[in-house]
């Protein structure tokens, strides 16, 4: 990436004199934008500030959990910290991040469109996610809530004093928001495709955000009816889930493992998405089993509505049912697992480079395999009886949740900024701060699956003395997280306002978001492209003149 | 398990908990399977990953790989193994589970009642026991379990079993305990400000320490005799269900895991929950032939009047859950529930109703290690 002058050759368009960026500089033109790339921004930023205020919660929990006496912090407050934690990660970052932010910006541009199908919706769903996040941020200032983000009933409706209806309004109002994109995608999808995009030559990161927006308009109106039911049970008190006005507490698990079990699909299958783009784009070839690849996402959705009660193995269910959800979650692991072994195939004969985005995909395969296979575990019954609710599942759904989707939203971001924002940021320092990434959080979690089979429970302020060495490993691990999280804040920002101008194609890719400038026009493209090549199509069929390129590079350097 | 015990003695911090339960290894083997295939998984991709990277590495900037489309074959070679392998995952933890989730016939029973922040148990014989439950070592030992307000579940990492505690309805968690010992019992349900202090020991001791311990403990009612004071006297079912021919209620006789024709033509099994129900919800389900007179008696029972009184329900089939013992050392002078010793009631938070976060129950996390019985033996 260093040599942006002499990359920025090959057939691609002169920068026009206005850029996205560069088309109004009011509030009111963020504030009331159509354009898909500006709502992308704005939920960069929204985004990215609920997930500071998530891993301050996190820093809280760990620094607690230092010592086995609840001392930092109190029982009380230490429940609040971690249910918040929970509340704000899963639905205030993990769910809106890399759809929200990342597809938001690409989906128009990868398939030649010029703009999402219904741009008002677009804006109107970043409006409900202000309103819901603001909601539940007013409740935290409030007292906050202390329930776990599960809301597992009686204690949700009838235990707790804490501000769980506020909460509860919030989620459902962000519920809105998750829809509305989901819509906004399959739609445009469907209807908006440039000339000759036929639907196998999507890049695999459409074909993933897809998948996602089926879950999303399916699952999402089960959780906002669940929060209806209850908001009926603890205002009106009418019996739905507390057995002692007539009601059924596993009922609650059911509809709410209904929705969340999905939502880790949500919250997984974009980043599946942006690892598929890495891994073909930095070996310079086409991605090995594309259609395995497209059709493993839409069967981890599908398959992915059929195993909710694989976490409630001990909750009392039918061990008849237990037995079919165990085998259902054993069969949605393997397109997971087709997925990684055609990641590693595509890399060979490949012309692999070393850039930061590709160390997070590396990184993330490497994090996504431990983080899958101890969801193995955890699908095996006779296991889970022994490892659910303890630190063994709170490390596997880090794994997969921080191990793997912050990770490749964190790639994402690295290989696409130059295009968001047509600025270069530090290679040094984004390699430096992926490595401290990727050692710090393996310190953090790695020791809480040794935590959980020595039977740790989670949700804990305060643990048994003999827990305390793999605890403070694990506080260490954090710490270093935060300054590897840290940097990326640093460098990113410093980068938007003193970083070299980015080429329009810096590593000369065939996608499309790499044939417009950088950053793009409002309009996304001087004219509509037509398409004549496969995804990650590297030869000559792609149009991009990389003799010539490559000719040039020689000069210069 | 020798590998097992190298590991665990040899390293300085704690990687395996404790064997104490016919479980344990068990679950310890399939662990111990899934960890090689995860290593087998993990390493393999990642060396060939790694060999990837360093031999295809960029030869020249903007090189083009070499054009592969993908294989069919290895396409189905690299599906069918996962799942293979994956099936033998899912039939090893069927097996376990089914083991540990299926009471066998033989067990004796004791019961349990959860309450924020406490567990509650009592033994068949009537001994009743705050956050510590003395068991003896080889026998099989039936947990039947409910709660007075959340969820809760009754944890114990040293025999790898735990089981939901649920209100409005009984689960059952049983055990053969291996070896004698001190082992941690937690709640692994967050149920609410003081969930981490809810917890407390089992103490797994040889029959001849146990036998000690019960004859050293005061005992009040049994099970069963609870339940037999309250069917005769303080709720006064004896009325209805204890007449003869002609009585207006149901027959509760010799019902115990019996078919029971309801009058909506249903036949349901008559069970601890069936039971329970019976007194809870009366009108749910009426016995044929009789009309639906009963008033029901949810909120003028608490959990432990339930449980005693089912466990008298079933010993009229001759299915009492009290034959430890034979209740030899029990007395019947009144329904003093005391713990078997003074330490134990001092780790007990007071219950502070609906989560109240201003009152700060005092914190008793930090486990006491001295509160050990007397007669304990390591």
């Amino acid at each position: 990436m260093q040599n942006a002058e002499a990359i920025n050759v090959g057939n691609i368009k002169e920068e026009p004199k206005v850029s996205y960026l560069t088309n109004g500089f009011t509030i009111k033109s963020w504030l009331l934008t159509k354009d898909h790339k500006r709502i992308a921004i704005l939920y960069l930023i929204t985004v990215s500030a609920f997930f500071a205020l998530g891993g301050t919660y996190a820093s809280l929990i760990r620094l607690e959990l230092l010592t086995p006496q609840s001392d930092l912090l109190q029982s009380a407050t230490y429940n609040k910290t971690f249910t918040q934690h929970g509340i704000i990660m899963v639905f205030f970052f993990l769910i809106p991040s890399i759809p929200a932010i990342l597809g938001n910006f690409l989906i128009p541009i990868m398939i030649g469109a010029k703009d999402l199908a219904f741009p008002k919706i677009n804006l109107l769903s970043w409006y409900f996610y202000m309103a819901g996040g603001g909601l539940t941020l007013f409740a935290l200032l409030q007292g906050g809530v202390d329930t776990g983000w599960t809301f597992y009933t009686p204690y949700s409706t009838t235990f707790s004093n804490s501000y769980v209806m506020a909460v509860g309004l919030g989620i459902f109002i962000n519920g809105f928001s998750s829809i509305l994109t989901g819509l906004n995608f399959i739609v445009t999808v469907h209807t908006m495709r440039a000339p000759g995009m036929t639907w196998f030559r999507l890049p695999l990161f459409v074909w993933a955000h897809y998948a996602t927006s089926l879950v999303m308009i399916l699952g999402t109106p089960v959780i906002a009816i669940t929060i209806l039911l209850l908001a009926l049970e603890r205002l009106a008190k009418i019996g739905i889930f507390d057995p002692a006005i007539g009601g059924d507490p596993i009922l609650f698990q059911h509809l709410f493992w209904f929705y969340s079990h999905p939502a880790v699909y949500i919250m997984i299958l974009p980043g599946m998405g942006v690892i598929s783009e890495l891994i073909s784009n930095f070996s310079r070839k086409k991605i090995f089993g594309y259609e395995f690849i497209a059709f493993s996402s839409i069967a981890i959705a599908v398959f992915g509505f059929l195993v909710w009660g694989h976490h409630m193995f001990v909750s009392g269910q039918s061990i008849y049912a237990g037995l079919v959800f165990s085998f259902l979650t054993m069969v949605v692991a393997i397109p997971s697992a087709i997925k990684v072994f055609n990641w590693a195939a595509t890399l060979y004969k490949g012309q692999i480079s070393y850039d930061t985005p590709m160390l997070y995909a590396l990184f993330f395969i490497g994090l996504f395999l431990i983080g899958g296979l101890t969801g193995l575990f955890l699908g095996s019954m006779g296991l889970t009886v022994h490892l659910t609710d303890t630190y063994f599942i709170v490390a596997h759904f880090h794994y997969v949740m921080v191990g793997g989707q912050v990770l490749a939203y964190l790639g994402g971001l690295h290989y696409w900024w130059s295009k968001i924002t047509g600025k270069m940021y530090s290679e040094f320092w984004s390699k430096i701060a992926a490595i401290i990434i990727f050692v710090g959080f393996n310190l953090t979690f790695f020791p809480q699956f040794i935590l959980g089979y020595l039977g740790m429970p989670r949700r804990y302020a305060s643990y048994p003395p003999e827990f305390q060495v793999l605890n403070i490993f694990s506080t260490a691990g954090a710490s270093i997280l935060a300054i590897g999280l840290i940097i990326p804040l640093i460098y990113l920002t410093y980068s938007i306002f003193f970083g070299a101008k980015a080429p329009a194609n810096p590593w000369l890719l065939p996608g499309l978001e790499w044939r417009t400038s950088s950053p793009p026009p409002t309009e996304n493209f001087e004219e509509t492209p037509i398409v004549t090549w496969e995804a990650y199509e590297f030869g000559e069929e792609s149009g991009l003149d990389l003799e010539d390129a490559r000719n040039k590079y020689k000069v210069t350097v | 398990m020798k590998f097992y015990k190298i590991m665990q003695e040899n390293s300085w911090v704690p990687l395996f908990p404790e064997q104490a339960s016919t479980f344990a290894w068990e679950v310890d083997v399939l662990y111990f399977y899934l960890i090689a295939v995860s290593v087998f998984f993990t390493v393999g991709i990642v060396a060939v990953i790694m060999f990837f990277f360093v031999k295809y590495r960029e030869k020249e900037k903007f090189a083009t790989g070499e054009e592969i489309h993908g294989s069919i074959a290895l396409e189905t070679v690299w599906s069918i193994i996962p799942f293979v392998i994956s099936m033998t995952i899912f039939l090893g933890g069927a097996i376990i589970y089914f083991n540990q989730y299926r009471p066998p016939a033989d067990t004796t029973e004791i019961y349990v009642v959860g309450k924020q922040w406490m567990w509650k148990m009592q033994h068949g014989t009537g001994q009743r026991e705050i956050n510590e439950l003395h068991v003896p070592v080889g026998r099989k030992i039936k947990l039947t379990m409910t709660t007075e307000d959340t969820l809760h579940d009754f944890y114990i990492p040293a025999f790898r079993t735990k089981m939901d505690v649920i209100p409005g309805r009984y689960t059952t968690l049983w055990f053969e305990a291996t070896k004698p010992g001190k082992y941690h019992l937690f709640c692994a349900e967050y149920c609410g400000l003081n969930h981490s202090g809810m917890g407390g020991y089992i103490y797994v001791m040889e029959q001849r320490d146990f036998d000690n311990w019960l004859s050293g403990t005061e005992s009040g009612q049994t099970p069963v005799q609870a339940g037999q004071d309250l069917f005769q006297n303080k709720l006064g079912c004896a009325s209805c269900h204890a007449g003869g021919q002609n009585q207006r209620g149901a027959q509760i006789e010799g019902i115990y895991n019996k078919e029971v024709k309801l009058a909506n033509g249903q036949t349901v099994i008559a069970d601890d929950e069936y039971i329970r129900n019976s007194i809870l919800n009366p009108q749910s389900q009426i016995v044929e032939g009789y009309q639906p007179i009963m008033p029901t008696y949810k909120g003028q029972v608490t959990e432990e009047q339930l449980v005693s009184l089912v466990a008298y329900i079933k010993s009229l089939s001759g299915a009492g859950g009290a034959q430890m013992n034979g209740g030899s050392t029990s007395t019947t002078t009144g329904g003093s529930a005391t713990t078997n010793n003074a330490n134990s009631t001092g780790t007990v938070a007071p219950r502070a109703d609906r989560g109240d976060s201003n009152s700060q129950g005092s914190n008793p996390n930090a486990p006491d290690i001295q509160s050990e019985p007397t007669n304990r033996q390591r």
